[in-house]
């Protein structure tokens, strides 16, 4: 019986196991891709939302703003460098080890994407390159209107009552 | 006044195109062989008036004629002539200006090269080739005019971003274009066979060789930029799943898909309605590597634009253009049919699924490129998709494709048996495979990735050889039966054996780079791999229109001096932008990269230095370029030739019987 199956397939079985084997493998591969895109999206965040601990511990994101005037330094080892990303509400330190790309400047936009550790620190694993001088990465625009309509609260907030503001440093 | 010439040009090209659209279609579907006729002349004025609009353009930035608004954006007059040259594709307008010239440039070829196709097949491709020009210069005549005037006159340009001062940007950009360009032909040639209801193997064998010049240039192009970013970018990177550096890749992927399914429909008839939507597809993706490119949804360096009408103009453009050819294809594929039949195990069958493995792999980079900007539409939050999914599903894809690879030109058409087949391949297999396994632990490091990476690419070497060995071995004259074999046979075997070094170039490099970034003093060394680099300081030079820092870096291996590397960075005067120029010392093996990083603050002229081994990187762009030479043998195989004598012999022949018939009466 089973050889004689294999011999005569008729179209209609082997249509169905063209069709079976065009289910597995489409399950396959949207299993593969739905796989990869959990594990490798990383999230946006604003220092306003790292702040408040909206970013999740423990797991990559990416921070966008500016890099605050007169706080990069660089530590003895030359290639050790810190900074603070500011959305001029928030300001969130970031520490990151390596080459920055040629247009990371103090008052400037930056993109970077690494953990918050037990520190309270961003180590960052990558500080992304800007191609152009005018340019401003989207995700430090958006955190920089973010930063301005929350001073804008904030502000309201304070002139109805005082205290409280100068968590914004 | 040059600049209202190309402006006026522009409007006389768009007048023609829209002749060309229109009267050799109703042509084709009347049978009206005068209005068929005008689509060569329309197709010749079309193109002799955006070559105009092409020179004026050109014209107006060598004149530094900074009154013109994209001059005075794109260039400096102290920028030297090649780059003033090539920088009218160095921003949107002109990138947009030299897209509809190359499509004129096509659309002529075709004209010119398409004598021996029936007139209906002609009008009707270039009529579909009009239309796609209407588009793009509707969309520049509306949103992006290069020749816009600025007034007051700008006392000098803004310069062309630094970035793109290089021999390697002056041929990328048209280099793709033609790629991407000319695929609008495949797509012509796909709906011409929709709208006249026939498709067989002559079609296939006509627009066969269009598609793979252009998928030969779109690989070219994909290259050269991959190379520019590995030399300029000054990081040594060379592909970094961008969603710019995507966008080129998916019409690349389903171009190559479109050759595979276009071979089995010359051959077999199979595949047809398959083809005509891959060909759709690819050009499809073609269009939207144009828009996601252009429209500034993406922002990186290639994103010159941020005015949402151009984004809304090309969206809808992209609509009516995937609409209109999928409606057409509903309507019309039920009437060119699926085409002939074949077994569950064949060339045919290993075929399809070559291109079922590429289409999927194209829906995933296009799920990981666009998945951002969904997310971000819908309000949902800003996310990005980095370089490690593309790898995690990559590869999954790619390494049974490879292996079919292998497989697929040793298969018999129509049906193979399985077991003979496995008989066949077991030791070029075997080989491979031990290879594979043994090399990396003679080179010092074994991973399961290197080792899979050289399985794919040895087993490609192996199934060729075994192939060639088939073909040629015997007794008698060894060069007869080599030159037996069909060019188009060899253009196949280079394009694979491409592939394997390609996947031996990313593979050790992958495997064995080393990368030391390092604060350096002057006269310190550093170790990275067998050899020893030092730092002999940073001297102030002077360039034509930037100053740079020029550091000194020597090289020695076992303490011999090697070579010297001057990596460079530049301060470009009139946009004040820095600049990393790396330092290769190139070579079969490795390449040897240098660039600065920064200068240490109080370092006594210390900087930060990046001292890079690439083991084997030059075999990526190595197994492109013999890509590209398997498709131009492809190409220029007898058949495509022999062709047109064909035809002319038959006219001759029927001319000559004729008489024969004529003078046989008379007698």
């Amino acid at each position: 019986m089973k050889p004689e199956m294999r011999d005569n397939m008729k179209p209609r079985q082997k249509r169905f196991v063209f069709i079976v084997v065009a289910v597995v493998a489409l399950a396959l591969v949207v299993g593969l891709v739905l796989n990869a895109l959990n594990k490798n999206v990383s999230l946006y965040f604003t220092p306003t939302q790292v702040f408040n601990n909206e970013a999740p511990q423990g797991r990559s994101f990416r921070i966008g703003g500016l890099v605050e005037e007169g706080s990069v330094k660089r530590e003895k080892d030359g290639l050790t460098v810190n900074f603070v990303i500011t959305d001029k509400h928030k300001s969130i330190p970031a520490i990151y080890k390596g080459i920055l790309p040629d247009l990371f400047k103090e008052g400037k936009g930056v993109v970077a994407q690494g953990k918050i550790e037990a520190d309270g620190v961003m180590h960052a694993e990558e500080v992304l390159a800007k191609h152009d001088e005018n340019y401003m990465p989207p995700e430090a625009a958006d955190a920089l209107k973010k930063g301005e309509t929350a001073n804008a609260s904030a502000v309201a907030a304070t002139s109805a009552s005082a205290p409280a503001a100068s968590a914004a440093k | 006044m040059i600049p209202e010439i190309g402006h006026f040009a522009l409007i006389v090209a768009l007048f023609l195109a829209f002749c060309l659209g229109i009267l050799p279609i109703i042509g084709a579907a009347r049978n009206n062989p005068i209005l068929m006729g005008t689509a060569r002349p329309l197709v010749h004025g079309q193109f002799v008036f955006l070559a105009i609009a092409f020179g004026c353009l050109t014209y107006a930035f060598v004149a530094n004629d900074f009154s013109v608004l994209y001059v005075a954006q794109h260039s400096n007059s102290q920028l030297p002539v090649a780059y003033r040259v090539a920088a009218v594709w160095g921003g949107h307008e002109g990138s947009l200006l030299l897209w509809a010239f190359l499509l004129g440039g096509w659309a002529l070829a075709v004209a010119v090269f398409s004598k021996h196709l029936p007139e209906e097949m002609v009008a009707r491709v270039l009529g579909v080739m009009g239309l796609v020009a209407v588009g793009f210069l509707l969309f520049m005549l509306f949103t992006s005019n290069p020749f816009d005037r600025l007034l007051p006159a700008a006392a000098d340009g803004a310069d062309l971003n630094p970035l793109l001062q290089d021999p390697g940007l002056v041929i990328h950009p048209p280099m793709l274009y033609m790629g991407y360009v000319g695929f609008s032909v495949a797509f012509a040639f796909a709906i011409a066979a929709l709208l006249g209801g026939r498709m067989d193997a002559t079609w296939a064998r006509w627009s066969r060789p269009w598609t793979t010049v252009a998928w030969v240039f779109m690989t070219g192009g994909i290259a050269l930029g991959s190379w520019w970013a590995y030399y300029e970018l000054g990081w040594g990177g060379w592909w970094f799943w961008d969603p710019v550096e995507n966008a080129s890749f998916m019409p690349w992927l389903l171009g190559t898909a479109l050759i595979h399914s276009l071979a089995v429909t010359e051959k077999r008839g199979a595949f047809k309605s398959w083809t005509v939507l891959l060909a759709i597809a690819a050009f499809s993706l073609s269009l939207m590597g144009t828009f996601l490119v252009r429209s500034g949804v993406l922002t990186s360096v290639h994103a010159f634009a941020t005015d949402p009408k151009r984004g809304i103009f090309i969206l809808s453009f992209l609509v009516i253009v995937i609409g209109a050819s999928l409606l057409l294809f509903a309507w019309r594929a039920p009437k060119i049919g699926l085409g002939g039949k074949f077994d569950l195990l064949s060339r045919e069958s290993l075929l399809l699924l070559n291109n079922v493995l590429l289409s999927v792999a194209t829906a995933s980079v296009f799920i990981g490129t666009l998945y951002p900007l969904f997310m971000d539409a819908l309000g949902l939050g800003k996310l990005s998709v980095g370089p490690p999914y593309f790898h995690a599903v990559f590869v999954p894809l790619m390494a049974p494709m490879v292996l079919l690879m292998g497989l697929g030109p040793l298969a018999r058409w129509k049906n193979f048996s399985a077991p003979e087949l496995f008989r066949r391949v077991s030791w070029a297999f075997a080989g491979a495979a031990l290879l594979a396994l043994l090399l990396p632990l003679a080179m010092g490091k074994w991973t399961a990735m290197i080792a899979l990476g050289l399985l794919l690419a040895f087993w490609i070497v192996a199934s060729v050889l075994l192939s060639l060995r088939e073909r040629l071995a015997g007794h008698g004259n060894f060069m007869k039966r080599a030159r037996g074999q069909s060019l188009s046979y060899y253009g196949m075997q280079f394009a694979h054996l491409g592939v394997a070094v390609f996947i031996i170039g990313v593979t050790l490099v992958k495997g064995y780079e080393t990368e030391r970034d390092v604060r350096m003093n002057v006269g310190d060394t550093v170790q990275a791999g067998s050899y020893e680099f030092r730092f002999n300081g940073v001297t102030d030079t002077q360039g034509p229109n930037y100053v740079a820092g020029q550091g000194r870096v020597s090289a020695s291996k076992n303490g011999k001096l090697v070579t010297e590397l001057f990596p460079e960075k530049r301060q470009y005067n009139s946009s004040g932008m820095p600049m990393t120029e790396a330092a290769i010392s190139p070579g079969w093996l490795g390449d040897l990269y240098v660039s600065l990083g920064e200068p240490i603050p109080d370092g006594n002229g210390a900087w930060a230095v990046r001292v890079y081994i690439k083991p084997f990187v030059d075999w990526i762009w190595a197994g492109c370029l013999l890509m590209m030479l398997g498709g131009v043998l492809a190409i220029s195989d007898r058949r495509y030739r022999i062709h047109r004598k064909n035809t002319k012999h038959v006219s001759d022949k029927i001319g000559a019987t004729n008489a024969m018939t004529l003078e046989g009466k008379a007698s």
